[in-house]
């Protein structure tokens, strides 16, 4: 690759250069900067460079689903009635006419069938929140995968699960405004899992439904919820990660000229801005398809909230799933000490096991810190095959978060596939236990293979496809040399180190502080680690490179794909059809 | 008094006569026989003449015996569960809907009998029907006038809408989804899709409970409940899908495969799209 030097000046003699009169947007810049002072600011930020991946973008589908929900949400606003006040239904909606109802499910009614392009709005809305969470979901995924948390990047890690949960919780705040048959059942769901705690439960769903369930409470309070706290909290906490961001520097895949100190892409301004906003438009596009074309949450059709009825098919939004899926395949346990009863089948998967699942995948990154004792800043990312152990575990746990989620739509699933509603219950009872540890052990093994296959591709070079027939009979594939940069890339990681214990006692023969740590540290290090396949030293190269210099020879020059016939006598011929044998 | 007592008078000059006991216990028996065909419930008398009763008997112990019995009386396995039930005093209303739909001759036990082709002709299910009501008094076959909606003015009909949507979602919906579109019953069990199906067996299947299904006789929904029920299913197939495309009527599960299949699916190709178009600083090709 060669500079183009023609635009950069060659001399220095002539006039001097002078300022030219700034142009119309160049006065109204100057005059802003006067007063803001941000063309420094903005002299850094706008050339801040980011690189370029698709699964960098992730988390942007996250970001403007964001933003797309408080542009929805603020037309919303404007005609939504929060209060559980009843009153007889007599809008354009025929089938409820005259119905009895809160104000809250008169005025989604209201907004879906009289207000113009509010139906539109609420399905935007509801098709947005539910791409919001998941897109949250893909992007933490793909930064646990890639070890993108390491070191600087472990608080971003923690705001980005913060921001998880709340998430969820918005979302489940905004599904029951509406105040209709599906939302008032899931908050009697949330009713009992506040009751399920023990001693302080009945007095917490007291205080949060404003007496018995329903009351006539909760839609306000969820409100000010929904609208106010919540996504403040959120917006503050979007700010901070972004913050951490370009305070941090975007991490990027390994290879030629990246280094732990660079980064190397295109700069903010124009390119990334180009880029982002046009995905804003792509993901306002999708959204907004969705929204015109797919029906969600049909309020009408489920009617008011009356707590004497329930529906088939009562599930909750998607990222609820998991906990509606806990419960359901919960045995019926319950423990009565001095009469008072433990509602061990409510408490377990409500309270308990959606929180121990979360941290174990939130804990998993500060796990491995304390195992590797690795302090090092990290900026490039790993593959996810080379850390096994950690992309079995993620592997693991959505093989959970599936399970529990068709446990959820058990129902659906019965129907569908005309299976038995409790032979699924039985299976996913086992399932949940036997089928991770499976997933684990298979993924963990899959990633070695696919390391040991790497190392095979820079010692050995790749598969061409060409099969060679030697004299004697014998048939071998021609393997050729990688290139130097795929070869860079490949090898552009850490050795794992094994961290063990050097002595369990001190220098006077007593038994050191912390052995026992130490000793499970180093256990959980040889778990972790020492089945993995470590990249070839540079002996190993260098006895490859030996071994191949022939072929090297043979291939040398060629700037297309080997035919075969570089590796035989074919060109020493002068007719194709001279026979290799005379019998 | 004497007005009165005369008429009375002359006729009691017979009342031994030879003829009077013969008379009176057969103004007795028609006074009895009145009565009860006036107050009891309707049963399925119009068409079981003994030839069709006769014909009905035949088919059944062809098609139907082998479960229920020669006479209707049921048939107990040797684990002592029942193959079929008894069939007395189902009534022709019963033997209409299951066989009307298919359900009945079923193909195999199980847990529940699906929905299939109609295996006997109209002829043949009424004979079957009347000789399953000659077993035992029972709900008779609905008539049109029971079940039709068609005779509601429009502003009638809105009314029953709103009243069948309340009755559907306080009976029915708890098994049959707010839509109609069924749902799971235990031990693969299913509350069947209710949407489209014909007036005169969504009557039937609410006044004799057919497979799992509570029984909501004339008494528990009246004759104009259940037609508020027909009115409000009906409502559900003749509105459009306000929201677009309806993802099968089966509420938040649905959405969700369509949120991470469609919409985080094709963001994601999108994403790899704007990922793989580097930008040029120039329109020139970069030279290699």
């Amino acid at each position: 690759m060669s500079l183009d030097t023609s635009k950069i000046a060659d001399t220095n003699s002539g006039t001097a250069a002078t300022a030219k009169k700034p142009g119309k947007a160049g006065a109204v810049a100057g005059w802003a900067d006067d007063r803001l002072g941000l063309a420094t600011l903005m002299r850094k930020n706008l050339r801040k460079v980011f690189p370029d991946h698709w699964s960098f973008m992730l988390g942007e589908i996250a970001l403007w689903s964001f933003v797309i929900l408080l542009l929805t949400g603020t037309f919303l606003t404007l005609w939504f009635t929060p209060s559980m006040s009843e009153s007889v239904y007599e809008g354009s909606y025929s089938q409820l006419r005259g119905v009895p109802m809160s104000d809250a499910y008169a005025s989604t009614l209201h907004i879906s069938f009289d207000v113009r392009g509010g139906l539109l709005m609420r399905q935007m809305h509801h098709w947005s929140a539910n791409l919001f969470i998941a897109a949250m979901f893909v992007h933490m995924m793909r930064t646990f995968l890639t070890g993108a948390f390491r070191k600087p990047r472990e608080l971003n890690w923690v705001i980005g699960a913060t921001l998880l949960l709340l998430g969820i919780l918005e979302g489940f705040a905004g599904y029951s405004l509406p105040d209709d048959l599906l939302s008032g059942t899931g908050l009697r769901i949330a009713d009992g899992l506040i009751k399920a705690t023990p001693v302080v439960g009945s007095y917490m769903s007291f205080f949060l439904f404003g007496g018995e369930f329903p009351g006539d409470v909760l839609i306000p309070r969820l409100y000010i919820l929904h609208v106010l706290l919540i996504p403040g909290l959120l917006l503050a906490l979007i700010g901070a990660h972004m913050l951490l961001l370009v305070f941090h520097k975007h991490t990027q895949w390994p290879g030629p000229g990246r280094t732990e100190q660079n980064v190397v892409g295109y700069p903010m301004l124009p390119v990334y801005a180009a880029k982002a906003g046009g995905f804003f438009f792509m993901v306002f596009g999708v959204t907004a398809l969705m929204g015109a074309l797919l029906s969600i949450n049909p309020v009408w059709k489920y009617g008011p909230y009356d707590p004497s009825q329930v529906t088939a098919g009562s599930q909750p939004d998607w990222y609820m799933g998991i906990a509606e899926g806990l419960l359901r395949i919960m045995p019926n346990w319950e423990t009565h000490i001095w009469g008072h009863t433990i509602s061990w089948n409510v408490m377990i998967p409500g309270q308990i096991a959606p929180f121990l699942l979360f941290g174990m995948v939130i804990g998993w990154p500060f796990l491995e810190q304390w195992v590797t004792g690795d302090r090092r800043e990290h900026h490039l990312l790993q593959r996810p095959r080379n850390a096994p152990t950690r992309t079995a575990f993620m592997a693991a746990m959505v093989t959970e978060y599936g399970l529990l989620w068709a446990a959820g739509g058990n129902d659906i699933l019965a129907t569908h596939f005309h299976w038995s509603l409790n032979s699924i219950t039985y299976f996913m009872r086992t399932a949940i236990f036997v089928v991770p540890p499976i997933v684990f052990y298979v993924t963990r093994r899959w990633c070695i293979g696919l390391q040991r296959a790497d190392n095979n591709r820079v010692l050995h070079g790749y598969e061409t496809g060409i099969i060679m027939r030697s004299p004697d009979g014998g048939y071998s594939e021609r393997h050729l040399p990688i290139g130097e940069a795929s070869a860079y890339t490949l090898t552009a990681r850490q050795r794992d180190e094994i961290h063990e214990v050097d002595s369990d006692v001190d220098e006077n023969g007593v038994v050191a502080p912390g052995t026992r740590a130490e000793r499970i540290r180093a256990k959980l290090s040889k778990g972790m680690f020492a089945d993995n396949v470590q990249k070839p030293t540079a002996e190993e190269l260098e006895e490859a490179r030996h071994h191949a210099e022939h072929t090297h020879e043979l291939e040398s020059g060629l700037d297309h794909p080997a035919s075969g016939h570089e590796f035989d006598d074919h060109a020493l011929r002068d007719a194709d059809d001279v026979p290799l044998r005379q019998h | 008094m004497r007005l009165l007592n005369r008429p009375l008078g002359r006729l009691s000059r017979y009342r031994r006569g030879p003829l009077a006991g013969l008379l009176v216990v057969l103004l007795g028996l028609l006074l009895t026989g009145g009565l009860y065909a006036a107050f009891s419930p309707a049963s399925a008398s119009e068409d079981n003449s003994a030839a069709q009763i006769k014909q009905g008997h035949q088919l059944f112990l062809v098609g139907c015996s082998f479960c229920h019995g020669n006479n209707g009386q049921g048939v107990k396995t040797l684990d002592g569960n029942q193959l079929g039930p008894a069939l007395v005093g189902v009534g022709a209303a019963a033997v209409d809907f299951q066989v009307g739909t298919g359900r009945m001759p079923a193909v195999k036990p199980g847990p529940q009998v699906p929905q299939k082709e109609q295996a006997y002709t109209p002829d043949e299910i009424a004979a079957l029907a009347a000789y399953v009501a000659s077993l035992g008094p029972g709900p008779a076959i609905p008539t049109a006038s029971d079940y039709s909606i068609d005779h509601m003015t429009d502003e009638q009909r809105q009314e029953a809408i709103v009243r069948g949507g309340a009755i559907f979602r306080t009976n029915c919906s708890a098994c049959h989804n707010f839509e109609g579109s069924g749902g799971a019953m235990p031990n693969g069990g299913f509350a069947p899709k209710i949407r489209g199906v014909e007036p005169k067996y969504i009557f039937e299947a609410m006044l004799t409970g057919p497979q799992a299904m509570d029984n909501f006789s004339n008494g528990n929904l009246s004759v104009e409940e259940k037609q508020d029920i027909i009115a409000y299913l009906q409502s559900l197939q003749d509105n459009p899908d306000y929201g677009g495309f309806g993802l099968g009527g089966i509420g938040p599960v649905s959405e969700g495969v369509f949120a991470w299949l469609l919409g985080i699916g094709s963001l994601v190709g999108v994403a790899t799209w704007i990922a793989a178009h580097t930008a040029r600083s120039s329109k020139q090709k970069a030279e290699s």
